[in-house]
């Protein structure tokens, strides 16, 4: 008998998920990405830094986050919901699981600063977060557009003692932001850390932040089984680069469980993309028929993201994982019906996963199920933005 | 051996230094003339560059150039048709990203490169690791895949690195993107970490900005690459006759 194929296990040693990943980055950044791995393999396989990262979490950051049953949703829909409240944890997003071990990491490093990229600032208010928690200086690059849509999350990030510089290069948004970040570090490498927000770029960055992200999954697992329940039918969480799906299906990947992935209709690097090369990694890319980078439009801007993990991009071709997309229009009705239902205002980002449980309720969700939904992040950055659409539409 | 590095040897053998412009393809109507002039000025090959919409080891200088010149709609495809015209007996290299020769296909872009007497390929994002794929498809179609080495590459992998570059061997001066000068850079220590083993042409590059840093580094390696400086003069409105004085200017200062 051949053995059983396990999922989301660790990439081959170039850095691959099947035919995606790698490091596609210059060669003056090679020595960083080395170091970064070698650092985390020794990291991840000592006790003590593992038991660092859980006590930060635990003291610092409000883990473990609990699972709640949305009873009336559940009732409306026909569903049996379970909620990962990553929205409860501290920033009010997932982000900081993954920006808690990688400072601990650049510490480990002796390194002294971090960088970042943000989209609406959720990763850059965690990081500074983080960075301000340990002692580590901390720059975020966003673009201008998304720091003009997100003013007030920049402040947050200098009343954390980090500095914001608006990206002013190509579109204005997420994946320029990437960039300039990347050539940032070229020239600091030295004594930064490039701490990347999502499963994407270069390897070892995918596979170490599924890893940080991972505990959601693997809280969420222990905590279903509180109610009886021993794997749900359906996991379902949105996806940008991917990182809080990444890290709730890493707890249900060797499961029987449907794994779902919800993209904003702008940024389906899944339904409209194509295997290329951005970002340090080989994924799938939405791009032109000359292999341009097209820009991704979305009303969230953690979702406004061309590409997709590439980890994600496997799962999608061997299809363990399934991808659909949300376009805008259904997003602003899921954030209602949870608001009004259960009493959680969701994230934009989060609010995708939620209208594709209502729009496939009694479909693709067969009556019934039980369905495991990552609540990724809470919505209070996106309130002014939602009443502002609300206001038009009146 | 590739043509390129017969043809950059031979220049060397002279006892002349490599001046290299680069140029962003499609970037004005008149492209092709700016190279003309440059090699009327004294260049000994001419790097081209293919736009990319994230150009990431680029700094302002050529990203506008990328933006600007994938506006006019410039392709591989267009470039290649544009340099049918240009009447100058120099070696091409291109310069582009790796998403562009792979969406083409890898060995139809080298076959299209070599077609087009472009007799080397540039790309900043495929390390060591990854450039198997394309080294074969250069190889299949007398195209150099040039590799670089950068100031905190170690020296076992500067050896592997000098061994598997064709053309010549790219030593980045600056841990930076294109375009930062400020300093005296590492070229000098790059350079001299590839002649450990290797005498292929070695080129310095990035932050040549000044005909005077432009001479010090071809003291102490086999010439240089000039970009963002010429490139900034065009995105300025230059014409030929800016870019045949600026590259006078270096020319004249590399051999002085
Ligand atoms: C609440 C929330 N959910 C999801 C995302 C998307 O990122 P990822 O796909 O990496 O989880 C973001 C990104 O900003 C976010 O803020």
């Amino acid at each position: 008998m051949s053995d059983p194929v396990l999922y989301m296990e660790e990439p081959d040693e170039r850095g691959r998920f099947g035919e995606f990943g790698g490091r596609f980055v210059p060669e003056a950044l090679i020595p960083a990405c080395l170091e970064l791995e070698a650092a985390f393999i020794d990291a991840w396989s000592d006790a003590a830094f593992i038991e660092e990262y859980r006590t930060v979490l635990r003291e610092f950051a409000g883990r473990p986050t609990p699972v709640t049953p949305l009873l009336r949703l559940g009732e409306h829909l026909g569903l049996r919901i379970f909620a990962k409240r990553e929205d409860l944890a501290h920033t009010g997003s997932h982000k900081i699981n993954n920006v808690i071990g990688q400072t601990l990491l650049t510490k480990r490093m002796g390194k002294r600063r971090v960088i970042a990229e943000t989209g609406a600032g959720q990763h850059g208010v965690a990081t500074a977060t983080a960075a301000a928690r340990l002692g580590l200086e901390c720059t975020v690059f966003m673009g201008e557009v998304d720091t003009e849509r997100q003013i007030l999350n920049v402040f947050r990030m200098e009343l954390l003692g980090s500095r914001v510089v608006p990206v002013t290069s190509g579109s204005r948004t997420l994946k320029d932001a990437v960039n300039e970040a990347m050539r940032d570090w070229v020239t600091c490498v030295a004594d930064t850390h490039y701490c990347i927000g999502s499963v994407m770029g270069p390897h070892p960055f995918p596979w170490i932040v599924r890893e940080f992200q991972s505990i959601i999954g693997q809280e969420a697992s222990r905590q279903l089984a509180d109610f009886g329940v021993d794997v749900p039918d359906v996991v379902i969480a949105c996806v940008g680069g991917g990182s809080n799906a990444a890290g709730i299906f890493a707890g249900f990947a060797n499961t029987s469980s449907r794994l779902v992935g919800i993209e904003a209709a702008g940024g389906s690097a899944v339904g409209n993309g194509s295997p290329g090369v951005l970002h340090g990694m080989r994924s799938l890319l939405m791009q032109d028929e000359f292999g341009q980078i097209e820009e991704a439009h979305s009303i969230s801007a953690g979702l406004d993201y061309p590409g997709i993990g590439p980890e994600h991009a496997h799962l999608a071709q061997i299809r363990r994982a399934e991808y659909y997309a949300i376009g805008d229009e259904d997003v602003i009705g899921a954030l209602r019906l949870l608001s009004e239902k259960e009493g959680i205002i969701p994230a934009l980002e989060t609010a995708h996963a939620v209208a594709w449980m209502i729009r496939e309720a009694g479909g693709a969700l067969p009556t019934g199920s039980t369905v495991l939904l990552n609540l990724s992040g809470r919505g209070d950055k996106d309130v002014a933005q939602v009443q502002a659409i609300l206001h038009a539409e009146s | 051996m590739k043509s390129l590095e017969r043809d950059l040897r031979a220049v060397r053998a002279t006892g002349r230094k490599l001046l290299v412009p680069y140029f962003m393809g499609g970037l004005t109507n008149d492209w092709i003339e700016h190279v003309e002039a440059a090699v009327l000025a004294g260049a000994d090959a001419v790097e081209i560059g293919i736009p990319f919409s994230d150009p990431m080891m680029d700094g302002p200088v050529i990203q506008e150039a990328d933006l600007r010149s994938l506006t006019f709609g410039t392709t591989l495809d267009s470039i290649c048709d544009d340099l049918s015209r240009l009447d100058a007996a120099v070696p091409l290299i291109a310069m582009t990203y790796y998403n562009i020769v792979l969406h083409y296909g890898l060995e139809r872009a080298a076959g299209k490169l070599a077609d087009s007497d472009i007799h080397g390929a540039i790309i900043p994002d495929l390390p060591l690791e990854e450039t198997g794929p394309w080294i074969a498809a250069c190889d299949g179609a007398d195209v150099a895949s040039v590799l670089l080495v950068a100031p905190s590459t170690p020296p076992e992998r500067v050896d592997q690195l000098a061994a598997r570059t064709q053309g010549f061997a790219y030593a980045s001066a600056r841990m930076a993107v294109t375009g930062q000068s400020a300093g005296g850079g590492d070229g000098e220590r790059v350079v001299a970490s590839i002649r450990r083993t290797s005498d292929v042409p070695a080129l310095i590059g990035i932050g040549i900005a000044t005909p005077n840093q432009a001479k010090e580094a071809a003291e102490v390696s086999d010439g240089v690459i000039v970009g963002s400086a010429l490139v900034q003069v065009i995105l300025d409105g230059g014409g030929s006759s800016e870019v045949e004085a600026l590259i006078m200017g270096f020319r004249s200062a590399i051999d002085s």
